[in-house]
Protein backbone atom coordinates (compact mmCIF):
# COMPACT_ATOMS: atom_id res chain seq x y z
CA UNK A 1 0.00 0.00 0.00
CA UNK A 2 2.89 1.91 0.81
CA UNK A 3 4.51 1.56 -2.51
CA UNK A 4 1.10 2.29 -4.35
CA UNK A 5 1.16 5.73 -2.30
CA UNK A 6 4.69 7.04 -2.75
CA UNK A 7 4.43 6.12 -6.64
CA UNK A 8 1.28 8.19 -6.20
CA UNK A 9 3.07 11.12 -4.57
CA UNK A 10 6.18 10.97 -7.01
CA UNK A 11 3.80 11.40 -9.72
CA UNK A 12 2.23 13.65 -7.94
CA UNK A 13 4.69 15.67 -7.11
CA UNK A 14 5.76 15.62 -11.10
CA UNK A 15 2.77 16.39 -12.34
CA UNK A 16 2.60 20.44 -10.03
CA UNK A 17 5.91 21.18 -11.60
CA UNK A 18 3.66 22.32 -14.61
CA UNK A 19 2.38 25.66 -13.59
CA UNK A 20 2.50 27.16 -17.17
CA UNK A 21 0.29 23.95 -18.31
CA UNK A 22 -2.26 24.32 -15.65
CA UNK A 23 -2.88 28.05 -16.27
CA UNK A 24 -3.48 27.49 -19.95
CA UNK A 25 -5.62 25.12 -19.27
CA UNK A 26 -8.07 27.33 -16.69
CA UNK A 27 -8.21 29.52 -19.72
CA UNK A 28 -9.02 26.97 -22.56
CA UNK A 29 -11.43 25.25 -20.21
CA UNK A 30 -13.42 28.48 -19.76
CA UNK A 31 -13.58 29.45 -23.39
CA UNK A 32 -14.96 25.89 -24.35
CA UNK A 33 -17.22 25.81 -21.32
CA UNK A 34 -18.58 29.28 -22.60
CA UNK A 35 -19.21 28.10 -26.20
CA UNK A 36 -20.82 25.15 -24.87
CA UNK A 37 -23.44 27.26 -22.46
CA UNK A 38 -24.46 29.90 -25.44
CA UNK A 39 -25.14 26.82 -27.60
CA UNK A 40 -27.10 25.60 -24.98
CA UNK A 41 -28.73 29.01 -24.22
CA UNK A 42 -29.49 29.32 -28.15
CA UNK A 43 -30.71 25.93 -27.86
CA UNK A 44 -33.00 26.56 -24.65
CA UNK A 45 -34.40 29.95 -25.78
CA UNK A 46 -35.26 29.04 -29.15
CA UNK A 47 -37.01 25.07 -27.97
CA UNK A 48 -40.91 25.19 -27.19
CA UNK A 49 -40.61 21.35 -26.21
CA UNK A 50 -40.30 20.35 -22.35
CA UNK A 51 -36.98 19.60 -21.97
CA UNK A 52 -35.58 16.60 -19.55
CA UNK A 53 -33.48 18.88 -17.90
CA UNK A 54 -33.47 22.93 -16.95
CA UNK A 55 -30.94 25.16 -18.32
CA UNK A 56 -29.56 25.61 -14.55
CA UNK A 57 -28.66 21.86 -14.66
CA UNK A 58 -27.25 21.89 -18.02
CA UNK A 59 -24.87 25.00 -16.98
CA UNK A 60 -23.91 23.37 -13.73
CA UNK A 61 -22.91 20.16 -15.44
CA UNK A 62 -20.73 21.82 -18.56
CA UNK A 63 -18.93 23.65 -15.91
CA UNK A 64 -18.54 20.55 -13.73
CA UNK A 65 -16.96 18.82 -16.98
CA UNK A 66 -14.62 21.63 -17.25
CA UNK A 67 -13.81 21.58 -13.29
CA UNK A 68 -12.75 17.86 -13.88
CA UNK A 69 -11.85 17.18 -17.15
CA UNK A 70 -8.60 15.74 -16.54
CA UNK A 71 -10.35 13.31 -13.99
CA UNK A 72 -12.96 11.89 -16.83
CA UNK A 73 -11.48 12.76 -20.34
CA UNK A 74 -11.07 9.05 -21.68
CA UNK A 75 -8.28 11.05 -24.12
CA UNK A 76 -6.30 12.08 -21.82
CA UNK A 77 -3.16 9.82 -22.21
CA UNK A 78 0.15 9.61 -19.92
CA UNK A 79 2.87 8.92 -22.47
CA UNK A 80 4.79 7.18 -19.94
CA UNK A 81 3.05 4.29 -19.48
CA UNK A 82 3.05 3.51 -23.12
CA UNK A 83 6.58 4.57 -23.97
CA UNK A 84 7.40 1.67 -21.39
CA UNK A 85 5.90 -0.93 -23.37
CA UNK A 86 6.99 0.04 -27.21
CA UNK A 87 10.42 1.60 -25.66
CA UNK A 88 11.24 -1.56 -23.70
CA UNK A 89 11.73 0.16 -20.21
CA UNK A 90 8.95 -2.38 -19.04
CA UNK A 91 11.92 -4.39 -18.81
CA UNK A 92 13.02 -2.18 -15.13
CA UNK A 93 9.13 -2.65 -14.74
CA UNK A 94 9.12 -6.00 -14.29
CA UNK A 95 11.96 -6.05 -12.31
CA UNK A 96 10.22 -4.83 -9.38
CA UNK A 97 8.28 -7.06 -6.91
CA UNK A 98 4.95 -5.74 -7.26
CA UNK A 99 2.08 -6.23 -9.81
CA UNK A 100 1.91 -4.06 -13.05
CA UNK A 101 -1.39 -3.45 -13.21
CA UNK A 102 -1.75 -1.88 -9.64
CA UNK A 103 1.69 -0.17 -9.91
CA UNK A 104 0.53 1.32 -13.51
CA UNK A 105 -3.10 2.09 -11.54
CA UNK A 106 -1.45 4.08 -9.18
CA UNK A 107 0.68 6.10 -11.55
CA UNK A 108 -2.46 6.74 -13.82
CA UNK A 109 -4.75 7.85 -10.63
CA UNK A 110 -1.93 10.16 -9.88
CA UNK A 111 -1.56 12.29 -12.78
CA UNK A 112 -5.22 12.59 -13.34
CA UNK A 113 -5.36 13.88 -9.98
CA UNK A 114 -2.35 16.30 -9.71
CA UNK A 115 -3.28 17.70 -13.25
CA UNK A 116 -6.92 18.68 -11.73
CA UNK A 117 -5.67 19.97 -8.20
CA UNK A 118 -4.04 22.66 -9.36
CA UNK A 119 -7.06 23.89 -12.26
CA UNK A 120 -10.17 22.95 -10.68
CA UNK A 121 -9.66 25.94 -7.80
CA UNK A 122 -9.06 28.62 -9.75
CA UNK A 123 -11.75 27.69 -12.47
CA UNK A 124 -14.01 27.15 -9.34
CA UNK A 125 -13.99 30.35 -7.94
CA UNK A 126 -14.44 32.02 -11.83
CA UNK A 127 -17.22 30.37 -12.49
CA UNK A 128 -19.40 31.06 -9.40
CA UNK A 129 -18.68 34.65 -9.59
CA UNK A 130 -20.28 34.33 -13.27
CA UNK A 131 -23.97 35.79 -13.79
CA UNK A 132 -26.30 34.11 -14.92
CA UNK A 133 -27.66 31.97 -16.51
CA UNK A 134 -23.35 31.24 -17.21
CA UNK A 135 -22.57 30.98 -13.62
CA UNK A 136 -22.31 27.36 -11.19
CA UNK A 137 -25.51 26.66 -9.01
CA UNK A 138 -24.48 25.00 -5.86
CA UNK A 139 -25.52 21.37 -4.99
CA UNK A 140 -29.39 21.47 -3.59
CA UNK A 141 -28.32 19.81 -0.22
CA UNK A 142 -24.90 17.87 1.65
CA UNK A 143 -26.26 14.27 0.96
CA UNK A 144 -26.28 15.28 -2.61
CA UNK A 145 -22.51 16.97 -2.57
CA UNK A 146 -21.42 13.98 -0.87
CA UNK A 147 -22.85 11.32 -3.03
CA UNK A 148 -21.38 13.43 -6.06
CA UNK A 149 -18.09 13.29 -4.53
CA UNK A 150 -18.42 9.25 -3.62
CA UNK A 151 -19.67 9.06 -7.09
CA UNK A 152 -16.88 11.23 -9.46
CA UNK A 153 -14.32 9.00 -7.07
CA UNK A 154 -15.47 5.75 -8.56
CA UNK A 155 -16.19 7.32 -11.97
CA UNK A 156 -12.43 8.17 -11.85
CA UNK A 157 -11.27 4.64 -10.81
CA UNK A 158 -13.55 3.16 -13.71
CA UNK A 159 -12.03 5.98 -15.92
CA UNK A 160 -8.39 4.40 -14.92
CA UNK A 161 -9.55 0.85 -15.78
CA UNK A 162 -10.74 1.77 -19.19
CA UNK A 163 -7.74 3.55 -19.73
CA UNK A 164 -5.53 1.00 -18.34
CA UNK A 165 -6.99 -1.84 -20.93
CA UNK A 166 -6.18 1.14 -23.47
CA UNK A 167 -2.33 0.67 -22.47
CA UNK A 168 -2.85 -3.74 -22.22
CA UNK A 169 -4.00 -3.43 -25.59
CA UNK A 170 -0.50 -1.69 -26.54
CA UNK A 171 1.46 -5.17 -25.86
CA UNK A 172 -0.59 -6.18 -29.17
CA UNK A 173 -0.53 -3.12 -31.26
CA UNK A 174 2.41 -1.88 -30.27
CA UNK A 175 0.64 1.68 -30.90
CA UNK A 176 -1.77 3.31 -28.70
CA UNK A 177 -3.26 5.45 -31.46
CA UNK A 178 -5.75 3.67 -32.75
CA UNK A 179 -7.48 1.96 -29.51
CA UNK A 180 -7.03 5.58 -27.76
CA UNK A 181 -8.81 6.90 -30.92
CA UNK A 182 -11.68 4.65 -30.82
CA UNK A 183 -12.63 3.93 -27.45
CA UNK A 184 -12.02 7.87 -26.50
CA UNK A 185 -14.14 9.39 -28.97
CA UNK A 186 -17.02 6.22 -28.95
CA UNK A 187 -16.39 6.71 -25.05
CA UNK A 188 -16.71 10.36 -24.65
CA UNK A 189 -19.88 10.73 -26.42
CA UNK A 190 -21.21 7.43 -25.03
CA UNK A 191 -20.50 9.27 -21.11
CA UNK A 192 -22.17 12.30 -21.71
CA UNK A 193 -19.09 14.88 -22.47
CA UNK A 194 -20.81 16.15 -25.82
CA UNK A 195 -24.44 15.90 -24.71
CA UNK A 196 -25.61 14.72 -21.45
CA UNK A 197 -27.65 11.17 -21.49
CA UNK A 198 -31.47 12.54 -21.05
CA UNK A 199 -30.95 15.20 -23.66
CA UNK A 200 -30.15 12.14 -26.16
CA UNK A 201 -32.61 10.38 -28.54
CA UNK A 202 -33.88 7.19 -26.67
CA UNK A 203 -31.83 4.52 -28.31
CA UNK A 204 -29.21 6.42 -27.72
CA UNK A 205 -30.26 6.53 -24.19
CA UNK A 206 -30.24 2.63 -23.46
CA UNK A 207 -27.01 2.25 -25.41
CA UNK A 208 -25.21 4.56 -23.12
CA UNK A 209 -26.94 2.99 -20.08
CA UNK A 210 -25.28 -0.89 -21.11
CA UNK A 211 -21.79 0.55 -21.03
CA UNK A 212 -19.46 1.18 -18.62
CA UNK A 213 -18.89 5.09 -19.70
CA UNK A 214 -21.80 7.31 -18.43
CA UNK A 215 -21.03 6.33 -15.27
CA UNK A 216 -17.69 8.18 -15.40
CA UNK A 217 -19.20 11.70 -16.32
CA UNK A 218 -22.99 12.05 -17.04
CA UNK A 219 -24.14 10.05 -13.66
CA UNK A 220 -21.83 11.95 -10.66
CA UNK A 221 -22.30 15.73 -12.65
CA UNK A 222 -26.11 14.84 -12.43
CA UNK A 223 -25.96 13.50 -8.61
CA UNK A 224 -24.08 16.94 -7.89
CA UNK A 225 -27.34 18.89 -9.45
CA UNK A 226 -29.77 16.73 -7.93
CA UNK A 227 -31.06 15.70 -11.20
CA UNK A 228 -30.33 12.24 -10.11
CA UNK A 229 -31.94 11.76 -6.74
CA UNK A 230 -30.38 10.35 -3.52
CA UNK A 231 -32.36 7.00 -3.94
CA UNK A 232 -31.37 6.93 -7.14
CA UNK A 233 -27.91 7.90 -6.89
CA UNK A 234 -27.24 4.94 -4.12
CA UNK A 235 -28.18 2.34 -6.81
CA UNK A 236 -25.62 4.07 -9.35
CA UNK A 237 -22.95 3.61 -7.02
CA UNK A 238 -23.78 0.01 -7.28
CA UNK A 239 -23.37 -0.40 -10.92
CA UNK A 240 -19.88 1.76 -10.30
CA UNK A 241 -19.06 -0.89 -8.19
CA UNK A 242 -20.07 -3.77 -10.58
CA UNK A 243 -18.51 -1.86 -13.95
CA UNK A 244 -15.55 -0.76 -11.76
CA UNK A 245 -14.73 -4.76 -10.63
CA UNK A 246 -15.41 -6.55 -13.91
CA UNK A 247 -12.95 -4.11 -15.68
CA UNK A 248 -10.21 -4.38 -13.16
CA UNK A 249 -10.82 -8.09 -12.98
CA UNK A 250 -10.59 -7.87 -17.26
CA UNK A 251 -7.38 -5.41 -17.31
CA UNK A 252 -6.04 -8.37 -14.34
CA UNK A 253 -7.13 -11.14 -16.77
CA UNK A 254 -5.44 -9.39 -19.84
CA UNK A 255 -2.55 -7.94 -18.22
CA UNK A 256 -1.26 -10.90 -17.49
CA UNK A 257 -1.88 -12.16 -20.52
CA UNK A 258 0.24 -9.88 -22.23
CA UNK A 259 3.29 -10.55 -20.22
CA UNK A 260 3.25 -14.34 -20.97
CA UNK A 261 4.24 -12.88 -24.32
CA UNK A 262 6.16 -9.76 -23.53
CA UNK A 263 8.85 -8.42 -26.10
CA UNK A 264 11.14 -6.42 -24.37
CA UNK A 265 11.58 -3.88 -27.71
CA UNK A 266 14.92 -2.58 -28.22
CA UNK A 267 17.29 -5.02 -27.03
CA UNK B 1 33.33 -20.53 -3.52
CA UNK B 2 29.53 -20.71 -2.50
CA UNK B 3 26.66 -23.21 -3.64
CA UNK B 4 25.51 -22.82 -6.85
CA UNK B 5 23.15 -19.95 -7.14
CA UNK B 6 21.75 -19.75 -10.75
CA UNK B 7 21.26 -22.91 -13.15
CA UNK B 8 19.92 -22.96 -16.50
CA UNK B 9 19.21 -26.02 -17.92
CA UNK B 10 18.55 -26.16 -21.59
CA UNK B 11 17.05 -22.65 -22.20
CA UNK B 12 15.65 -21.77 -25.63
CA UNK B 13 13.59 -18.63 -26.91
CA UNK B 14 12.28 -18.07 -30.38
CA UNK B 15 11.32 -14.58 -31.45
CA UNK B 16 8.85 -14.37 -34.44
CA UNK B 17 9.82 -11.41 -36.67
CA UNK B 18 8.05 -10.03 -39.20
CA UNK B 19 9.92 -8.62 -42.45
CA UNK B 20 9.22 -7.00 -45.29
CA UNK B 21 11.42 -5.53 -47.96
CA UNK B 22 12.04 -1.74 -48.52
CA UNK B 23 9.65 0.22 -50.52
CA UNK B 24 5.35 1.32 -50.65
CA UNK B 25 4.88 -1.48 -52.41
CA UNK B 26 5.83 -3.63 -50.05
CA UNK B 27 4.72 -2.15 -47.25
CA UNK B 28 1.23 -1.87 -49.01
CA UNK B 29 1.93 -5.53 -49.88
CA UNK B 30 2.85 -6.40 -45.97
CA UNK B 31 -0.91 -5.25 -45.21
CA UNK B 32 -2.37 -8.12 -46.62
CA UNK B 33 0.22 -11.05 -46.63
CA UNK B 34 3.05 -10.84 -43.82
CA UNK B 35 5.94 -12.76 -43.98
CA UNK B 36 7.31 -14.18 -40.47
CA UNK B 37 10.34 -15.09 -39.90
CA UNK B 38 11.31 -17.09 -36.59
CA UNK B 39 14.87 -16.07 -35.21
CA UNK B 40 16.56 -18.68 -32.32
CA UNK B 41 17.40 -16.43 -29.67
CA UNK B 42 18.82 -19.01 -27.34
CA UNK B 43 19.79 -22.42 -28.30
CA UNK B 44 19.70 -24.90 -25.66
CA UNK B 45 21.63 -22.56 -22.64
CA UNK B 46 23.08 -24.46 -19.80
CA UNK B 47 25.33 -23.36 -17.04
CA UNK B 48 25.68 -23.21 -13.24
CA UNK B 49 26.64 -19.78 -11.29
CA UNK B 50 27.83 -19.98 -7.91
CA UNK B 51 27.55 -17.70 -5.16
CA UNK B 52 29.77 -15.13 -4.69
CA UNK B 53 31.21 -15.19 -8.45
CA UNK B 54 31.50 -12.62 -11.28
CA UNK B 55 30.53 -13.84 -14.34
CA UNK B 56 31.45 -12.15 -17.44
CA UNK B 57 29.18 -12.99 -20.03
CA UNK B 58 30.06 -11.98 -23.61
CA UNK B 59 29.48 -12.56 -27.10
CA UNK B 60 28.61 -10.06 -30.22
CA UNK B 61 25.70 -7.73 -30.87
CA UNK B 62 22.61 -9.57 -30.73
CA UNK B 63 24.17 -13.04 -29.71
CA UNK B 64 21.62 -13.49 -26.89
CA UNK B 65 23.05 -12.01 -23.85
CA UNK B 66 20.49 -9.60 -23.18
CA UNK B 67 17.62 -12.40 -23.58
CA UNK B 68 19.64 -14.66 -21.11
CA UNK B 69 19.77 -12.02 -18.95
CA UNK B 70 15.88 -11.11 -19.37
CA UNK B 71 15.12 -14.78 -18.72
CA UNK B 72 16.82 -14.99 -15.35
CA UNK B 73 15.45 -11.72 -14.10
CA UNK B 74 11.73 -12.67 -14.77
CA UNK B 75 10.84 -10.51 -17.78
CA UNK B 76 11.36 -13.04 -20.42
CA UNK B 77 9.53 -16.51 -20.59
CA UNK B 78 11.50 -19.11 -22.48
CA UNK B 79 9.98 -21.89 -25.16
CA UNK B 80 11.77 -24.45 -22.92
CA UNK B 81 14.22 -25.20 -20.56
CA UNK B 82 14.55 -24.57 -16.88
CA UNK B 83 16.36 -21.88 -14.64
CA UNK B 84 16.31 -22.05 -11.05
CA UNK B 85 17.41 -18.58 -9.26
CA UNK B 86 17.87 -18.77 -5.62
CA UNK B 87 15.47 -21.92 -6.07
CA UNK B 88 12.72 -19.77 -7.85
CA UNK B 89 11.57 -20.08 -11.25
CA UNK B 90 11.87 -16.44 -12.28
CA UNK B 91 9.16 -16.25 -14.53
CA UNK B 92 6.80 -18.14 -12.69
CA UNK B 93 7.47 -16.56 -9.10
CA UNK B 94 8.59 -13.03 -10.28
CA UNK B 95 6.86 -11.03 -7.97
CA UNK B 96 8.67 -13.10 -4.70
CA UNK B 97 11.76 -13.61 -7.04
CA UNK B 98 12.93 -10.25 -7.92
CA UNK B 99 13.39 -9.02 -4.48
CA UNK B 100 16.12 -10.41 -4.29
CA UNK B 101 18.23 -8.95 -7.18
CA UNK B 102 19.38 -5.63 -8.74
CA UNK B 103 19.19 -5.34 -12.24
CA UNK B 104 20.91 -2.17 -14.12
CA UNK B 105 20.25 -1.87 -17.95
CA UNK B 106 23.11 0.17 -19.24
CA UNK B 107 21.05 1.33 -21.84
CA UNK B 108 17.62 2.52 -19.93
CA UNK B 109 16.99 3.96 -16.83
CA UNK B 110 15.14 3.31 -13.91
CA UNK B 111 15.49 6.80 -12.13
CA UNK B 112 12.36 9.07 -12.91
CA UNK B 113 13.51 11.73 -15.41
CA UNK B 114 12.09 14.92 -14.40
CA UNK B 115 12.82 15.06 -10.04
CA UNK B 116 15.79 14.73 -7.72
CA UNK B 117 17.68 11.12 -7.76
CA UNK B 118 16.61 10.63 -4.27
CA UNK B 119 13.60 10.94 -4.91
CA UNK B 120 13.62 7.82 -7.33
CA UNK B 121 15.65 6.14 -4.31
CA UNK B 122 12.96 6.80 -1.74
CA UNK B 123 10.01 5.56 -4.33
CA UNK B 124 12.40 1.97 -4.94
CA UNK B 125 12.84 2.00 -1.04
CA UNK B 126 8.59 1.74 -0.46
CA UNK B 127 8.60 -0.44 -3.93
CA UNK B 128 10.95 -2.83 -2.12
CA UNK B 129 9.81 -2.09 1.46
CA UNK B 130 13.46 -1.64 3.05
CA UNK B 131 13.14 -0.56 6.88
CA UNK B 132 14.38 2.48 7.30
CA UNK B 133 17.57 2.50 9.24
CA UNK B 134 19.01 -0.57 6.62
CA UNK B 135 18.04 2.06 3.65
CA UNK B 136 19.51 4.73 5.58
CA UNK B 137 22.57 2.61 5.98
CA UNK B 138 22.68 1.74 2.36
CA UNK B 139 21.99 4.96 1.35
CA UNK B 140 25.26 6.50 3.15
CA UNK B 141 27.50 3.77 1.66
CA UNK B 142 26.25 3.94 -1.83
CA UNK B 143 26.87 7.25 -1.33
CA UNK B 144 30.34 7.76 -0.30
CA UNK B 145 32.02 4.61 -2.33
CA UNK B 146 30.08 6.22 -5.94
CA UNK B 147 30.65 9.74 -4.59
CA UNK B 148 27.01 10.64 -5.01
CA UNK B 149 27.15 13.31 -2.57
CA UNK B 150 26.28 16.15 -5.11
CA UNK B 151 24.56 14.61 -7.16
CA UNK B 152 21.08 13.25 -5.26
CA UNK B 153 19.36 16.25 -4.87
CA UNK B 154 20.48 17.31 -8.62
CA UNK B 155 16.79 16.10 -11.49
CA UNK B 156 17.83 13.41 -13.78
CA UNK B 157 17.58 14.99 -16.78
CA UNK B 158 20.67 17.17 -15.25
CA UNK B 159 22.73 14.54 -14.89
CA UNK B 160 25.80 13.73 -17.02
CA UNK B 161 25.35 9.71 -18.64
CA UNK B 162 28.73 8.46 -16.36
CA UNK B 163 26.83 10.54 -13.34
CA UNK B 164 23.54 9.07 -13.85
CA UNK B 165 25.38 5.60 -14.22
CA UNK B 166 26.37 5.58 -10.80
CA UNK B 167 22.97 6.25 -9.94
CA UNK B 168 21.69 3.62 -11.47
CA UNK B 169 24.08 1.23 -10.02
CA UNK B 170 22.98 2.68 -6.40
CA UNK B 171 19.51 2.16 -7.17
CA UNK B 172 19.88 -1.22 -8.04
CA UNK B 173 21.64 -1.65 -4.38
CA UNK B 174 19.14 -0.25 -2.36
CA UNK B 175 17.51 -3.35 -1.23
CA UNK B 176 20.57 -5.81 -0.34
CA UNK B 177 20.27 -7.97 -3.72
CA UNK B 178 22.14 -10.96 -3.21
CA UNK B 179 22.36 -11.17 -6.98
CA UNK B 180 23.69 -8.03 -9.23
CA UNK B 181 22.62 -8.53 -12.80
CA UNK B 182 24.53 -5.97 -15.07
CA UNK B 183 23.51 -5.45 -18.80
CA UNK B 184 26.59 -3.31 -20.29
CA UNK B 185 26.68 -0.77 -17.42
CA UNK B 186 29.69 0.69 -18.66
CA UNK B 187 28.55 1.70 -22.46
CA UNK B 188 28.81 4.89 -23.57
CA UNK B 189 31.23 6.08 -20.21
CA UNK B 190 34.46 7.28 -20.55
CA UNK B 191 37.37 6.14 -19.69
CA UNK B 192 37.45 7.50 -15.81
CA UNK B 193 33.83 6.61 -15.21
CA UNK B 194 34.26 3.55 -16.84
CA UNK B 195 36.96 2.56 -13.92
CA UNK B 196 35.22 4.21 -11.47
CA UNK B 197 32.38 1.62 -12.24
CA UNK B 198 34.49 -1.37 -12.04
CA UNK B 199 36.23 -0.45 -9.08
CA UNK B 200 32.56 0.18 -7.35
CA UNK B 201 31.71 -3.39 -8.45
CA UNK B 202 34.91 -4.84 -7.09
CA UNK B 203 34.17 -3.35 -3.45
CA UNK B 204 30.59 -4.03 -3.53
CA UNK B 205 31.70 -7.70 -4.16
CA UNK B 206 34.51 -8.42 -1.99
CA UNK B 207 32.26 -6.46 0.88
CA UNK B 208 29.01 -8.40 0.29
CA UNK B 209 29.81 -11.13 -1.84
CA UNK B 210 27.11 -10.31 -3.91
CA UNK B 211 27.12 -12.68 -7.25
CA UNK B 212 27.44 -10.29 -10.39
CA UNK B 213 26.55 -11.29 -13.49
CA UNK B 214 27.77 -8.81 -16.07
CA UNK B 215 27.61 -8.50 -19.92
CA UNK B 216 30.09 -6.04 -21.47
CA UNK B 217 31.88 -5.51 -24.99
CA UNK B 218 34.62 -3.89 -23.29
CA UNK B 219 37.16 -6.45 -22.46
CA UNK B 220 38.88 -4.23 -19.81
CA UNK B 221 35.93 -4.88 -18.33
CA UNK B 222 36.06 -8.64 -18.32
CA UNK B 223 39.71 -8.32 -17.58
CA UNK B 224 39.63 -6.01 -14.36
CA UNK B 225 36.47 -8.04 -13.28
CA UNK B 226 35.74 -11.15 -14.41
CA UNK B 227 36.99 -14.31 -12.86
CA UNK B 228 34.53 -16.18 -15.06
CA UNK B 229 34.00 -15.77 -19.05
CA UNK B 230 30.74 -17.25 -20.27
CA UNK B 231 30.50 -16.20 -23.74
CA UNK B 232 27.47 -16.84 -26.49
CA UNK B 233 27.21 -16.73 -30.01
CA UNK B 234 24.32 -17.07 -32.04
CA UNK B 235 22.25 -18.18 -29.48
CA UNK B 236 24.74 -21.21 -28.43
CA UNK B 237 27.17 -21.06 -25.27
CA UNK B 238 30.29 -21.07 -26.76
CA UNK B 239 33.19 -21.31 -24.00
CA UNK B 240 32.47 -21.40 -20.09
CA UNK B 241 35.92 -20.87 -18.29
CA UNK B 242 37.84 -18.06 -16.75
CA UNK B 243 39.84 -16.11 -18.48
CA UNK B 244 43.54 -17.44 -17.76
CA UNK B 245 42.32 -20.75 -19.41
CA UNK B 246 41.56 -18.56 -22.69
CA UNK B 247 45.16 -16.95 -22.31
CA UNK B 248 46.23 -20.34 -22.04
CA UNK B 249 44.44 -21.74 -24.73
CA UNK B 250 44.73 -19.00 -27.62
CA UNK B 251 47.16 -16.23 -25.70
CA UNK B 252 50.93 -18.07 -25.93
CA UNK B 253 51.56 -16.07 -29.19
CA UNK B 254 54.19 -13.56 -28.03
CA UNK B 255 54.87 -10.02 -30.43
CA UNK B 256 58.64 -9.27 -29.56
CA UNK B 257 59.89 -6.04 -30.41
CA UNK B 258 63.99 -5.24 -30.57
CA UNK B 259 65.86 -2.11 -31.30
CA UNK B 260 69.83 -2.46 -31.54
CA UNK B 261 72.51 -1.07 -33.01
CA UNK B 262 72.90 -0.43 -36.80
CA UNK B 263 73.05 -4.21 -37.86
CA UNK B 264 73.40 -4.43 -41.58
CA UNK B 265 71.58 -7.52 -42.18
CA UNK B 266 67.83 -9.33 -40.99
CA UNK B 267 68.41 -12.02 -38.77
CA UNK B 268 66.26 -15.31 -38.35
CA UNK B 269 65.87 -17.50 -35.53
CA UNK B 270 64.22 -20.35 -36.05
CA UNK B 271 61.22 -21.23 -34.40
CA UNK B 272 59.74 -17.11 -34.64
CA UNK B 273 58.66 -15.44 -37.66
CA UNK B 274 60.08 -11.96 -38.52
CA UNK B 275 57.02 -9.61 -39.52
CA UNK B 276 59.53 -5.66 -40.10
CA UNK B 277 63.44 -5.78 -40.40
CA UNK B 278 65.51 -2.39 -40.40
CA UNK B 279 68.69 -1.93 -39.38
CA UNK B 280 67.44 -0.42 -36.51
CA UNK B 281 64.64 -2.62 -35.21
CA UNK B 282 63.00 -6.05 -35.78
CA UNK B 283 59.60 -7.49 -34.64
CA UNK B 284 59.03 -11.13 -34.12
CA UNK B 285 56.11 -13.46 -33.28
CA UNK B 286 56.92 -16.66 -32.16
CA UNK B 287 54.56 -19.02 -29.59
CA UNK B 288 55.49 -19.26 -26.42
CA UNK B 289 55.05 -22.55 -25.91
CA UNK B 290 56.90 -23.77 -28.21
CA UNK B 291 60.16 -21.24 -27.76
CA UNK B 292 61.42 -19.30 -24.84
CA UNK B 293 61.61 -15.98 -24.80
CA UNK B 294 65.10 -16.06 -23.13
CA UNK B 295 66.38 -18.61 -26.42
CA UNK B 296 64.69 -16.04 -28.48
CA UNK B 297 66.47 -13.25 -27.11
CA UNK B 298 70.35 -14.76 -26.73
CA UNK B 299 70.12 -16.27 -30.43
CA UNK B 300 69.85 -12.37 -31.11
CA UNK B 301 72.20 -10.89 -28.88
CA UNK B 302 74.66 -12.82 -30.34
CA UNK B 303 74.29 -11.47 -34.02
CA UNK B 304 72.88 -7.77 -33.14
CA UNK B 305 74.05 -4.96 -29.98
CA UNK B 306 70.09 -5.17 -28.33
CA UNK B 307 69.36 -1.45 -26.98
CA UNK B 308 66.01 -2.35 -26.26
CA UNK B 309 63.58 -5.28 -26.31
CA UNK B 310 59.37 -5.30 -25.33
CA UNK B 311 57.38 -7.91 -25.52
CA UNK B 312 53.36 -8.15 -25.87
CA UNK B 313 50.80 -10.53 -25.33
CA UNK B 314 47.64 -10.99 -27.05
CA UNK B 315 45.12 -8.61 -25.66
CA UNK B 316 42.05 -9.68 -24.45
CA UNK B 317 40.13 -8.38 -27.27
CA UNK B 318 42.23 -10.45 -29.42
CA UNK B 319 41.38 -13.52 -27.96
CA UNK B 320 37.73 -13.02 -27.86
CA UNK B 321 37.81 -12.28 -31.86
CA UNK B 322 39.95 -15.46 -32.07
CA UNK B 323 37.44 -17.06 -30.38
CA UNK B 324 34.57 -15.16 -32.39
CA UNK B 325 36.55 -16.59 -35.74
CA UNK B 326 36.71 -20.42 -34.34
CA UNK B 327 33.23 -20.54 -33.79
CA UNK B 328 32.52 -18.46 -37.20
CA UNK B 329 30.18 -15.79 -35.09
Amino acid sequence: MKMYLSVGKLRFVTGLQYRTAAFAGILTQLFFGFVFIMVYVAFYNRSGAQLPMTLQEVVTYIWLQQMFLGLIALYFRDPDIFQLITGGNIAYELCRPCGLYGFWFAKLLATRVSGVVLRCFPLLVAVLLLPNPYGISLPPSITAFLLFLLSLLLGLLIVCAISLLIYISIFWTMSPTGSTLMVATAGEFLAGMILPIPLMPVWMQKLANSLPFRWTVDFPFRVYTGHIAAAEALEGLMIQLFWLALLTGLGLLLINRALRRVVVQGG
Amino acid sequence: MGNPIISLEGIGKTFKVAKRAAGVRQAAKALFYRKHTFVEALKDISFTIREGEIAGYIGPNGAGKSTTIKVMCGILVPDEGDCKVMGYTPWKSRTAYVGNIGVVFGQRSQLWWDVPVIDSFELLRDIYKVPDTRYRKNLSMLTETLALADLIHVPVRQLSLGQRMRCEIAASLLHDPRILFLDEPTIGLDAASKIAVRQFIKTIHKEKGITVILTTHDMNDIEALAERILMIGKGSLLYDGSLDELRRRFGSSRTLTVDYRDCLRPVDIPGAVRHSWSPQQAVYTFDSAQISLTGVISQLSEQAEILDVAVDSKSVDELILQLYKEHQI
